[in-house]
C-alpha cells in the first residue's frame, strides 16, 4: 500500500496562485443571485400561493362588507383593503424568504458553502435582505395585479408606495435573518412566525381603519410598527392615511436602522454561525 | 524560504470547560501531503474549522499561504479549499449550478473550463446537469471535493473525505488528489483510514486532546515507534512464550517484537535451541495504526 514517492519531503513544487477575483461585488452578486434564484425555482410554492391566498382574503372580505363599509369618506372598502393586502404579502413573504433559506441551510449543514468563502457579513445581510425584499416585491406585485380587476385603485404619491413597500420588506427580511440564525429548529422559527410576525400584521388595519376602533386600540396600534408600515403604504395609494406619512416614514426608517444595526452585529460576531 | 501553506501558532479553543485545542503550534509547507490524525474528539475538526475561519479560536493565530484568517480573511480563504466531513449539500440545485455558485462566492464569474475540468476529473461529467438529490452518496462525496476546488486553491483540506465510500471510489479519490499534489496543491488530510494517511501522507502530526502529541515524516514515525513484529506457531508453544513471546488472542500465535531484521536470525536460532519445534512463521512490518495506538498510550 505505501508509495515510497509520497514518503520524502516535497521537492519545490510549481506555486498555485488562486483563481484571481473577477470583480469585488461578484460574491455578493453570486449570493443574491443564488437567494433568488432559490426562491425562484419554486415560484409555484413561494409567489404562486402567497397571491392566491390574498386574493381569498380580497374576494371573501370584499364581498361581506363592500356595501356596508367606506373609509377615508369616499374610498370603498375593497379599494381600502387591496394595498393592505398587497403590503401584508410583501411582509410575511419577505420575513419567509430569508427565515425559510437560513434555517434549511443550517438544518441541513450547506450554510458551510456561504461560510467559507471569503463573503463579509455586510455581504451576507445586503444579499438575504434584498432577496428577501425582492420575493415581498414580487407577491406583492402579483396582488395588486390579480386585484385590478376587481377594483378601480388610485395611486396618489408612487413614490411612498415604492419607498414603503422597501423599507417594509427590507425590515422583514431583517427579521427573517434574526429569526432564521437564532432558530435552531423548524418549530421555533415557526412560533416567531405565527406568535410574533401574523399577530402584529393582522392587528396592523390591513383590513380596517384604526379609526374604527375604540381608542385605546387606536393607541395601542401607534406600537405596532407594522401598522406604520401599512398605513404609510396606503397614503401612497390614496392620499390619505390613518396617521401622519411623515410619522409613519419615521418609524419605518427607525425600525429598518435598528434591525440592520442588530442583525449586522449577530453576523458580525458570528452569532451562532461561527462559533 | 517560501511561505508556509499553512502557519499555526499557539492556538486555543474552549467549549466551556472542554479544552478542545490547547496550545497547537504546527507548520506545514507548500506542496506537502500533510496527514492530522487523532482519536474521535481529539480536536482535528476544530483545528481545520479555525483555519477556514468557522471556528474562532480564543488565543493564537492562524496563517494560509501567509494570510491572517482573522486580519485577512479574504486572501486566507481564496488560498483554502476545505471538503467538510458531513456529507452535506444544497437540494435546490444541479451539480453545474452550484459549482458555478461556489465559483461565484469567490469572485470567479467565468469557470465553465475549470468546472468541466474538475467534473472530468471526479468522473461527474455525466451528471452535471442532475439535481443533488438524485445523486447516489458517493457522488455527493465527490461534488463535495468539486466545491472545494472551484477557485483552485492552493492548499486543500479534506475532512475525513472517505468516510463510508467504497472501495472503488476511494482509489479514484486518492489518485485525483495525489494528481492535485503532483501539480503543487498543499494537501491536508484528516482520515481514520490509518493505512491511506501512511500511503499518501509524507508529514504526519497526531493529535490527543487538543494538543499534538507527535509530529514527523511518516518515516520517522515509523522508525521510532514500531517495532517489526515476528510471529510464530510453535509445537511446544510455552517454549515461545518462555523466550518472551506473547500469546496473541487467536490462532495459537506467539508475537515477537524486534528493532531490526538481524535479531530474527538469534530469535530463531534461540527457538531452536529450545526445541520449540517451528509449525508457521510470519513476518510483520511497522504500520501506522501500531505506531498510532503506541503514541496514544504514552500520551
Amino acid at each position: 500500500m505505501r508509495d515510497p514517492q509520497s514518503h520524502v519531503m516535497p521537492a519545490p513544487a510549481p506555486r498555485i496562485e488562486p483563481m484571481p477575483v473577477d470583480s469585488p461585488l461578484t460574491g455578493f452578486r453570486t449570493l443574491l443571485y443564488k437567494e433568488v434564484l432559490r426562491f425562484w425555482k419554486v415560484s409555484f410554492q413561494t409567489v404562486a400561493a402567497p397571491v392566491l391566498n390574498a386574493v381569498l382574503y380580497l374576494v371573501i372580505f370584499a364581498h361581506v362588507l363592500d356595501r356596508h363599509v367606506t373609509v377615508y369618506g369616499d374610498v370603498s372598502y375593497t379599494a381600502f383593503l387591496v394595498p393592505g393586502l398587497v403590503m401584508m404579502s410583501v411582509l410575511q413573504n419577505a420575513f419567509a424568504n430569508s427565515s425559510s433559506s437560513l434555517i434549511q441551510s443550517k438544518i441541513t449543514g450547506n450554510i458551510i458553502f456561504v461560510l467559507l468563502p471569503p463573503l463579509s457579513y455586510r455581504e451576507f445581510y445586503a444579499a438575504y435582505v434584498i432577496a428577501s425584499t425582492l420575493r415581498g416585491l414580487f407577491v406583492g406585485a402579483g396582488v395588486l395585479l390579480v386585484s385590478l380587476p376587481f377594483v378601480d385603485l388610485p395611486i396618489a404619491n408612487p413614490l411612498w408606495v415604492l419607498v414603503f413597500a422597501l423599507m417594509g420588506g427590507a425590515i422583514l427580511g431583517s427579521f427573517g435573518v434574526i429569526a432564521g440564525i437564532w432558530a435552531e429548529k423548524f418549530d421555533q422559527l415557526a412560533a416567531f412566525q405565527n406568535f410574533f410576525i401574523m399577530p402584529l400584521t393582522m392587528l396592523s388595519g390591513v383590513f380596517y381603519s384604526i379609526h374604527s376602533l375604540p381608542q385605546i386600540w387606536q393607541n395601542v396600534s401607534h406600537f405596532n410598527p407594522f401598522f406604520f408600515m401599512i398605513d404609510g403604504f396606503r397614503y401612497g395609494f390614496f392620499g390619505q392615511s390613518d396617521t401622519s406619512p411623515w410619522l409613519s416614514l419615521g418609524v419605518v426608517v427607525t425600525c429598518f436602522v435598528v434591525l440592520a444595526v442588530l442583525t449586522l452585529t449577530m453576523l458580525g460576531r458570528g452569532y451562532k454561525l461561527r462559533s | 524560504m517560501s511561505t508556509a501553506a499553512i502557519r499555526i501558532q499557539a492556538v486555543t479553543k474552549s467549549y466551556g470547560a472542554l479544552k478542545a485545542l490547547g496550545g497547537v503550534d504546527l507548520e506545514i509547507a507548500q506542496g506537502e501531503f500533510f496527514g492530522l490524525l487523532g482519536p474521535n474528539g481529539a480536536g482535528k475538526t476544530t483545528l481545520i474549522s479555525s483555519l477556514a475561519g468557522i471556528v474562532r479560536p480564543d488565543g493564537g493565530s492562524l496563517e494560509v499561504m501567509g494570510h491572517n484568517v482573522v486580519s485577512d480573511y479574504r486572501n486566507a480563504r481564496r488560498n483554502l479549499g476545505v471538503v467538510p466531513q458531513e456529507l452535506v449539500f444544497d437540494p435546490f440545485f444541479s451539480v453545474r449550478e452550484l459549482l458555478r455558485i461556489q465559483s461565484g462566492y469567490f469572485g470567479i464569474r467565468s469557470n465553465d473550463d475549470w468546472i468541466d475540468e474538475i467534473l472530468a476529473s471526479l468522473d461527474l461529467t455525466g451528471k452535471a446537469n442532475a439535481n443533488m438529490r438524485a445523486l447516489s452518496g458517493g457522488m455527493k462525496r465527490r461534488v463535495l471535493v468539486a466545491q472545494a476546488l472551484v477557485h483552485r486553491p492552493p492548499v486543500i483540506v479534506l475532512d475525513e473525505p472517505t468516510a463510508g465510500v467504497d472501495v472503488e471510489l476511494r482509489q479514484g479519490l486518492w489518485h485525483f488528489i495525489r494528481k492535485l499534489n503532483r501539480d503543487g496543491h498543499t494537501i491536508v488530510l484528516t482520515t481514520h483510514y490509518l493505512e491511506e494517511a501512511e500511503a499518501l501522507c509524507g508529514r504526519i502530526a497526531m493529535l490527543k486532546s487538543g494538543r499534538i502529541v507527535a509530529l514527523d515524516t511518516t518515516e520517522n514515525l515509523l522508525r521510532r515507534f514500531a517495532t517489526h513484529s515476528l510471529r510464530v506457531r510453535l509445537q511446544q508453544p510455552e517454549v515461545g512464550l518462555a523466550l518472551g513471546g506473547a500469546a496473541a488472542e487467536e490462532g495459537g500465535w506467539i508475537e515477537f517484537g524486534f528493532d531490526s531484521y538481524q535479531d530474527v536470525e538469534s530469535l530463531l536460532a534461540r527457538l531452536r535451541e529450545a526445541n520449540a519445534g517451528l509449525v508457521e512463521m510470519q513476518l510483520g512490518a511497522p504500520d501506522l495504526e501500531r505506531v498510532f495506538v503506541e503514541v496514544m498510550n504514552r500520551a
